[in-house]
């Protein structure tokens, strides 16, 4: 199956010219490309790329030198974590981080903090407005785990779940702050086939009926190519390909980055 | 409470019964679906709204007296009240299996001629798409769950169909009711296809007159009430399910619970605490594995009140369930074993309320069986046939014996043949294999005895004890008696045994394929710190083998003890490296073994047990859960195992 033909016009998230350095080590060199409402848009490269740090970028994690980031047309400087979140942007890590000692229902439920508005008085005091709150929240943290068929793990420890389990829970987490934009960092490291298919089928649930836009670090190149409608590819902090998946796998410096040329 | 049985003749179908229950229990719950992580109760009356407007809908999409209506998901509410509201308008619900592959649910639409299908979800709506392309006669596939579905043309949603059934109302608020009204007992009700160890399936024919007698006789012999709670969790292509949840949830008005997902039904029966319960021998077994292994991680203390209480049990429980009597001090150490272990476990099981449990399907352990009547659950074994519309025989109260199946149910006539086959006739016996003569001939004789094709007796109790399927049975060379099903359910009660298969008919000894069982084995290394990365790899251990050997020796101690089968001991047996499985063609849909084909599938293995080889190569396809196809290759290593004889017995005896 090829990537699906569907185009979309308007931009949610620009990057523009950016450069990030640690210290002497450049990771990204004068990166620019966009992210458009509604897409599934796919980061690729080696190990090493840049792909996690243009990630941290986005949502706010680390500071680009140079260059700026426009997210839903406000050109933004520097921007903490929490403020990314509030705007609408959520993410899940390469390495799950989940609270391990929690239920999954918790886990989720802790998706839904930035927009709970009774102050810790009212939460102490639990009955007539907290716990309306609380009920409305768990209303929809249901649907997130009914979507994602997780309710056999409703109440079980997360640390206690496989892997592909733990992925989806981080995964619940993230849908659980309703974004817009939705970071995915390696959604299928580590899983079997099954459990691939299962999250492949997730994510583009979650692009329809949402209508979350996505953007995902993956490096399966099936899963890619099959899943997303653009893909942008970096090879040492560069880009060096971006466009729909046809075009990108026909694309000779993207073809050397993957089987190694000599320089 | 009243007892629930007594009705009047009118209500001969089930569409007229829920017109009845709609208006005498009208805000009383009749089913109850977890959904959003709430239990989402639906009253009798609103069960009689969906399903009339369900019904209108399908009038405007042309359905009509006689058509066949496809429904395939997991127990839902909606797929339940949509067989109502086909046989409201005269036609025929057909439920399938839902893990069902493609191919058998096309095989099972054509044969069944249905223009109509109803499916749960995306998954179940991707198989009916891809056989419409080759069964053109399947026109509307209407789907409950909108999941998934936005992209998909030309279906409808339940809802859209029953948008368009409120239009209709609106314009003819009788249409419906009158086509109910026309509705009568004789008239076919349900087609059931059976999965059968044997052949392509066959779709039984059940009318309304069969569903109702069952379900009242059922009713009576146990004292099913109104009210009553179950939790439908077994397949709804399965007779006992459409017994249990359908036709007696109409005729007794029981309230039917379904659960959240397949892996939730645990804690769903948990806290549903259903007072009628069913559940298959697999299942129970199950439920004592995950015991045992979480009483060995319990602590000291726990570990010893389970065990001593449990032994307790075990000896007074059953009697004093069926009020024999007991000593003052053994009922109040049962009372304090109630207490502190067998009231917190049955409520740990979901067991707490349970009135009326059965078991059937295969044969139970009675080791199994003891288990939960000593905790106090009055758990009987059911002996039936999708033809009998369920029931033949049950264990009536203060006569269980987990050797036998029970008693004839009322208006059931038993008699065995000559070759020693049970044959039965009664009012729930099938009008007919649909489009099948042939097999209904002979299966069914002109006065209407039916063979049910399993060889048994009726013992000085009256109660009627099953041997083996009456083909099945055969002997070996020497013309010793050989029931593989006898001998494969001896080692199924291991908890370490999954499955078996037995071989033995015309060869010099008997030898068998074991499966080990995940789980358990999978424990039993663990705590041995046995390291396995896989099924395969745990399947080949010379360890587990030996564990094997040892369950297999004592299986022929026990065939030893009877002397018609001491002859029929095992002499070699293997484990294999894959599980049995149904995708394969290897168990049926009910999970039945079929040997015949095992036999011919794994020929060289089955070769190998006789030639005296120790190892074997095996190569098989096999069919993963997507339906992707594959290969599992490997040695086998095959062993011998020394019989018992009665001066061995009696050396050990001594010693």
């Amino acid at each position: 199956m090829a990537g699906r033909q569907r185009v979309f016009n308007e931009v949610l998230l620009s990057v523009e010219d950016i450069s990030l350095s640690f210290g002497g080590v450049k990771a990204l060199t004068n990166i620019s490309f966009d992210i458009r409402k509604g897409e599934v848009r796919a980061i690729i490269g080696p190990n090493g790329a840049g792909k996690s740090s243009m990630l941290n970028c986005i949502n706010g994690f680390y500071h680009p030198q140079q260059g700026s980031i426009t997210y839903k047309g406000v050109r933004r400087a520097q921007m903490r974590p929490y403020e990314a979140a509030a705007q609408g942007i959520a993410r899940t890590f390469q390495n799950i981080a989940l609270f391990k000692g929690m239920s999954t229902l918790d886990n989720i439920m802790t998706g839904r903090n930035l927009r709970m508005h009774t102050g810790l008085l009212a939460q102490a005091l639990y009955f007539g407005p907290a716990q309306r709150e609380e009920i409305e929240h768990r209303r929809y943290v249901e649907r997130v785990i009914d979507f994602l068929e997780i309710q056999h793990v409703r109440k079980l420890q997360v640390g206690r779940l496989p892997y592909g389990l733990q992925k989806r829970v981080e995964l619940g987490r993230a849908l659980a702050a309703q974004p817009e934009l939705l970071l995915l960092d390696e959604p299928m490291a580590g899983m079997n086939l099954e459990e691939k298919q299962d999250m492949c089928r997730f994510i583009l649930d979650v692009n329809d009926e949402f209508g979350t836009t996505i953007c995902l670090i993956e490096h399966d190149m099936g899963v890619v190519m099959d899943i997303s409608d653009r893909v942008v590819v970096l090879d040492y902090g560069r880009k060096i390909g971006d466009g729909v998946p046809d075009e990108i796998k026909k694309n000779q410096a993207v073809i050397d980055a993957y089987l190694g040329v000599s320089h | 409470m009243t007892t629930a049985v007594p009705r009047t003749a009118e209500h001969d179908t089930f569409p007229k019964l829920l017109v009845e229950l709609a208006r005498k229990r009208a805000d009383m719950p009749a089913y109850r679906e977890k959904e959003y992580g709430i239990w989402q109760t639906y009253t009798w009356r609103q069960v009689g709204e969906h399903v009339g407007l369900l019904a209108a809908g399908l009038i405007d999409l042309g359905f009509k007296r006689g058509d066949r209506l496809i429904v395939v998901g997991d127990n839902r509410p909606r797929l339940y009240w949509a067989m109502c509201a086909a046989q409201s308008l005269g036609g025929v619900p057909v439920p399938v299996y839902q893990d069902s592959v493609a191919s058998e649910l096309a095989y099972v639409v054509e044969h069944a001629g249905a223009r109509f299908a109803i499916a749960e979800n995306q998954e179940q709506v991707d198989k009916l798409l891809e056989i419409q392309k080759t069964v053109p006669g399947l026109e509307r596939i209407i789907y409950d769950d909108p999941r998934g579905m936005r992209h998909y043309e030309g279906l409808l949603s339940y809802a859209e169909v029953q948008k368009r059934g409120a239009g209709i109302l609106n314009t003819v608020p009788h249409a419906v009711g009158t086509e109910t009204e026309k509705g009568r007992g004789s008239d076919d009700a349900i087609m059931l296809y059976t999965s059968g160890t044997t052949g392509r399936p066959k779709g039984a024919v059940l009318s309304y007159g069969n569903l109702i007698w069952a379900a009242k006789a059922g009713a009576q012999f146990d004292g099913l009430r109104e009210g009553d709670e179950l939790l439908s969790y077994l397949p709804m292509a399965w007779v006992g399910d459409h017994i249990f949840s359908y036709a007696q949830g109409y005729v007794c008005g029981l309230v039917v619970n379904c659960p959240e997902s397949a892996a939730t039904v645990m804690t769903d029966l948990r806290e549903i605490g259903p007072t009628y319960y069913f559940a298959p021998p697999r299942v129970l077994e199950n439920l004592i594995t995950q015991v045992t292994i979480r009483m060995q991680d319990a602590g000291f203390i726990k570990r010893r009140l389970f065990r001593s209480f449990m032994a307790h049990a075990r000896r007074v429980g059953s009697a004093i369930l069926d009020g024999r009597s007991v000593g003052l001090a053994d009922r109040l150490l049962y009372a304090l074993g109630d207490l502190l272990v067998y009231g917190p476990l049955k409520n740990t099981l979901g067991m707490s309320r349970v009135r009326i449990a059965y078991t059937a399907g295969e044969a139970v352990g009675p080791e199994i069986f003891n288990f939960y009547r000593a905790l106090g659950v009055n758990m009987k074994q059911l002996y039936g046939q999708t033809e009998a519309s369920v029931f033949v025989t049950i264990h009536p109260n203060g006569e269980v014996f987990s050797d036998t199946v029970g008693k004839p149910v009322n208006q059931v006539e038993l008699k065995i043949a000559d070759s020693g086959e049970v044959l039965y006739r009664s009012p729930g016996v099938f009008k007919e294999y649909f489009k099948n003569p042939q097999a209904t001939n002979d299966t069914k004789t002109a006065d209407g005895w039916v063979h049910t094709g399993d060889a048994g007796y009726l013992d000085d109790r009256g109660h009627l004890r099953i041997i083996d399927r009456a083909n099945d049975v055969g002997r070996l060379k020497n013309g010793t008696l050989f029931a593989p099903k006898f001998i494969e359910n001896k080692l199924k009660f291991f908890p370490h045994i999954n499955e078996a298969v037995a071989f033995g008919h015309g060869r010099d000894f008997v030898s068998a394929f074991v499966n080990i069982d995940m789980t358990a084995v999978g424990d039993w290394a663990e705590r041995r710190n046995i390291a396995y990365a896989s099924y395969q790899e745990l399947a080949s251990m010379p360890a587990v083998h030996k564990l094997i050997a040892s369950e297999i020796d004592s299986v022929n101690r026990d065939l030893l003890a009877d002397p018609k089968m001491a002859g029929a001991q095992i002499r070699r047996f293997l484990v294999l490296q894959k599980a049995l499985d149904a995708d394969d063609g290897e168990l049926t849909r009910t999970n039945k073994v079929r040997r015949g084909f095992i036999g011919e599938r794994y020929k060289p293995l089955v070769d190998a047990l006789y030639d005296g080889s120790k190892t074997a190569h095996i190569k098989v396809d096999v069919t993963f859960e997507d339906g992707r196809k594959g290969t599992i290759e490997g040695d086998v290593s095959i062993h011998d195992v020394a019989p018992q004889s009665a001066s061995m017995a009696a050396l050990k005896m001594a010693s």
